[in-house]
């Protein structure tokens, strides 16, 4: 589904991503973690589309396509969704407007005809009891006044109406209470199905309670420099990042 | 002298000139102003960038222009005016046309409404009414010292008269639509009264638009009486095209416990410069002003607010917000002026715009005035881009490019279209913005109302 060979990317001439070489299958979930810095956003953000950084080398294939070729809003048509570490408020856009614009530009995209008014808000309210978002939410400006939690759970109720393919999730985790996190797990593992994949990006640990990765990649100063099964999660998390930044100096896991 | 001495002692020659005619077709109490008027105008002449108030808008080249005057209309003005009679459909409004600055005699020159309220010509009100106008004519203008304001004293004799009676309320709005149409370049005056007595709720609509591709300019004047608890609203939508430049005055005086919300649209327009002065004359006096302006190639748009705190315990809003493409050029300047014994005050100020392109400019200025005490007051104003991290996010989700900006852009200017009252009215604003975002909205394409030869 999603191959990355090599990858290299910069931000303002500053190399941030240095070879990484992931390949995600259908069916799958990928965890990558990593201490602060590591690129783990970078890499999320490459993925996505977003013009601020430089691909220098290296290639991306999503379903055989040259995923780094397309636009941003192609990537999300043809099936890639980003959840957003720090969601974007947009003050004066709705968020009835914001979803109904791109549930239909995915529709259209598949040759399907725009949902009607009233089938949209059906499918709306489905999507928001099953992430169990506020309803009253949905009639604000897209994310304005919303909390941290509010704010993460809103990226999963976007996720559940646009049913991507391939979901990178970056450190959606981050800022929540165990209730919301179990909420937004509970969402994911929801939309799960055999022929979609996710890659979940994470600081800590305690996400993959929830939601149980096949593969752990450990991501180091824009390198992968382990990877292995879901005991590689505890693992790190028994003897932290100074394990691996140590092990990295000694050479030991490349 | 200034640049301008010139075009100053033209319209003190046009005043001289013409002042006979004028005044034989004037109710006596509107010519009792004139003298002292084009003596003051005589003193201040027409502003100029070297005066504070108008130093980011540039009226040299639109006074210096040679126009066709308008003094006395013609029957057949209003037969043609006629044609431009609106079909008002899904919005339902009390229409009144007024042509050039004048009332059409077609349909007898005053109209009264339920409860009644009357509508109609300020002159034919000046004769008939005389007291009701003596009581309020020239009364809220403050020893305002714009020498448009003066000129216009000393020589419009037409416009909108409003009568609203204590305690009275209409079920729909009046809306008076502004039309200009001449085959030569023409300058226009005009002068509005607008009185809404004690608990009366009244809403208003002006539509400002050009009819023929000739060069104008308009400088109008408009009073508003608004009583102890009454409400008024008075939105303002300007539509006007590319070689017409638009001045407006609205001095609007508030008594106790009243609510004033006004709204100034502006679509297009050649220069437009709003001048609202809002006097909060009595304990309890709430007002708010929004305006949105959405600007391109060489249009300039100048809001310039004064909200006046003079009793204590009053509340003031302003929002204004820009758009501005290509060259077109902007300005905001937002006082606030709280007066000793105005203790309690709240008033608040908000200025946003957003620059499309490297060429686009926009000036703004708050001013702040503060001498009582105990006073809430805040102001911001910013000049930006459109947030490209917003814009990420939405292309992010599937959206277009082209897509997410109109839709931020109209996000953007839904804030202050978002205050319109009238639900109606407030998505027909909502349509008219959209289709001027996407370039679709030329001069006069479509109005409030939809009129039949535009």
């Amino acid at each position: 589904m999603l191959i990355i060979k090599d990858l290299h990317a910069a931000i303002d001439g500053k190399l941030i991503l240095k070879g990484i070489s992931i390949e995600v299958k259908p069916g799958e979930i990928h965890a990558i973690m990593g201490p602060n810095g590591s690129g783990k956003s970078t890499l999320a953000a490459v993925l996505a589309g977003r013009e601020l950084v430089e691909v220098t080398e290296g290639t991306v294939t999503y379903e055989g396509k040259n995923l780094l070729e397309m636009a941003p809003e192609d990537r999300s048509k043809e099936g890639i969704f980003l959840g957003f570490q720090y969601p974007i408020e947009i003050p004066g856009v709705s968020m009835v407007n914001f979803m109904k614009t791109a549930v239909n530009e995915h529709r259209k995209h598949k040759g399907l005809e725009p949902l009607s008014a009233s089938e949209f808000l059906k499918l709306m309210r489905e999507k928001k009891e099953m992430v169990e978002i506020d309803s009253k939410l949905a009639n604000r400006s897209v994310n304005e006044g919303f909390s941290g939690g509010e704010k993460k759970k809103n990226e999963i109720f976007q996720m559940s109406m646009l049913e991507p393919k391939l979901a990178i999730l970056d450190e959606t985790d981050s800022g929540l209470d165990i209730d919301a996190l179990k909420i937004v797990a509970n969402g994911v593992n929801k939309l799960k199905r055999p022929d979609n994949a996710t890659i979940v990006i994470t600081h800590y640990q305690r996400l993959l309670d929830y939601i149980v990765p096949d593969v752990v990649h450990v991501l180091y100063d824009g390198r992968i420099v382990k990877t292995a099964g879901k005991e590689l999660a505890l693992e790190l998390e028994a003897k932290g990042y100074d394990w691996i930044k140590q092990s990295v100096e000694k050479n030991e896991l490349s | 002298m200034n640049d301008l001495y010139e075009s100053s002692g033209r319209y003190l020659s046009l005043y001289d000139d013409n002042i006979k005619r004028i005044s034989e077709n004037s109710a006596p109490f509107i010519n009792s102003f004139r003298e002292e008027a084009i003596a003051n105008f005589v003193k201040t002449g027409i502003p100029t960038r070297k005066n504070e108030a108008y130093k980011y808008t540039n009226l040299d080249a639109w006074f210096k222009h040679e126009y066709k005057n308008y003094f006395i209309p013609d029957k057949s003005d209003f037969e043609k005016a006629e044609e431009f009679r609106c079909d008002v459909t899904d919005l339902d409004t009390y229409g009144i046309v007024l042509l050039n600055g004048f009332y059409p005699t077609i349909n007898g020159k005053l109209r009264e409404l339920p409860g009644g309220i009357q509508i109609g010509s300020l002159n034919e009100a000046a004769k008939k009414f005389n007291g009701r106008i003596e009581k309020h004519y020239g009364k809220y203008l403050n020893g305002n010292n714009d020498g448009l304001v003066h000129l216009n004293t000393a020589m419009a004799s037409d416009g909108v008269f409003i009568y609203v009676p204590a305690g009275t309320a209409l079920n729909r709005p009046v809306q008076v639509v502004n039309l200009v149409q001449s085959d030569k370049d023409m300058f226009n005056q005009h002068r509005n009264l607008i009185i809404v007595e004690d608990n009366a709720d009244f809403t208003l609509i002006i539509c400002d638009h050009t009819l023929s591709p000739n060069k104008f300019l308009t400088n109008a004047v408009t009073e508003v009486f608004v009583g102890e608890n009454a409400h008024f609203d008075i939105m303002r939508v300007q539509n006007e095209h590319n070689n017409a430049c638009k001045i407006t005055h609205t001095f609007i005086h508030q008594e106790k416990n009243s609510s004033v919300s006004s709204n100034n649209i502006t679509l297009h327009g050649g220069l437009v410069r709003n001048n609202t002065y809002h006097y909060l004359g009595g304990e309890g006096a709430e007002s708010n002003s929004y305006g949105l302006f959405l600007v391109d190639k060489w249009q300039h748009v100048d809001n310039y607010v004064n909200v006046d705190h003079v009793f204590p315990n009053c509340k003031s809003n302003q929002l204004f917000k820009g758009v501005l493409d290509e060259m077109a050029t902007g300005a905001f300047n937002g006082k606030i002026y709280v007066h000793k014994d105005a203790q309690g005050t709240v008033a608040y100020q908000k200025n946003n715009n957003i620059l499309l392109t490297d060429d686009a400019k926009m000036d703004t200025k708050p001013q702040l005035e503060i001498y009582a005490n105990d006073v809430k007051c805040s102001h911001g104003a910013t000049v930006g881009r459109l947030n490209d991290d917003a814009l990420f996010y939405m292309q992010s989700r599937g959206i277009s490019k082209r897509e997410a900006l109109l839709m931020l852009m109209f996000g953007f200017a839904h804030e202050v279209i978002r205050n319109i009252k009238v639900k109606a009215l407030q998505e027909r604003m909502d349509n008219l913005v959209m289709q001027r975002l996407k370039g679709e909205l030329s001069r006069c394409a479509i109005c409030m109302v939809k009129c039949g030869n535009m």
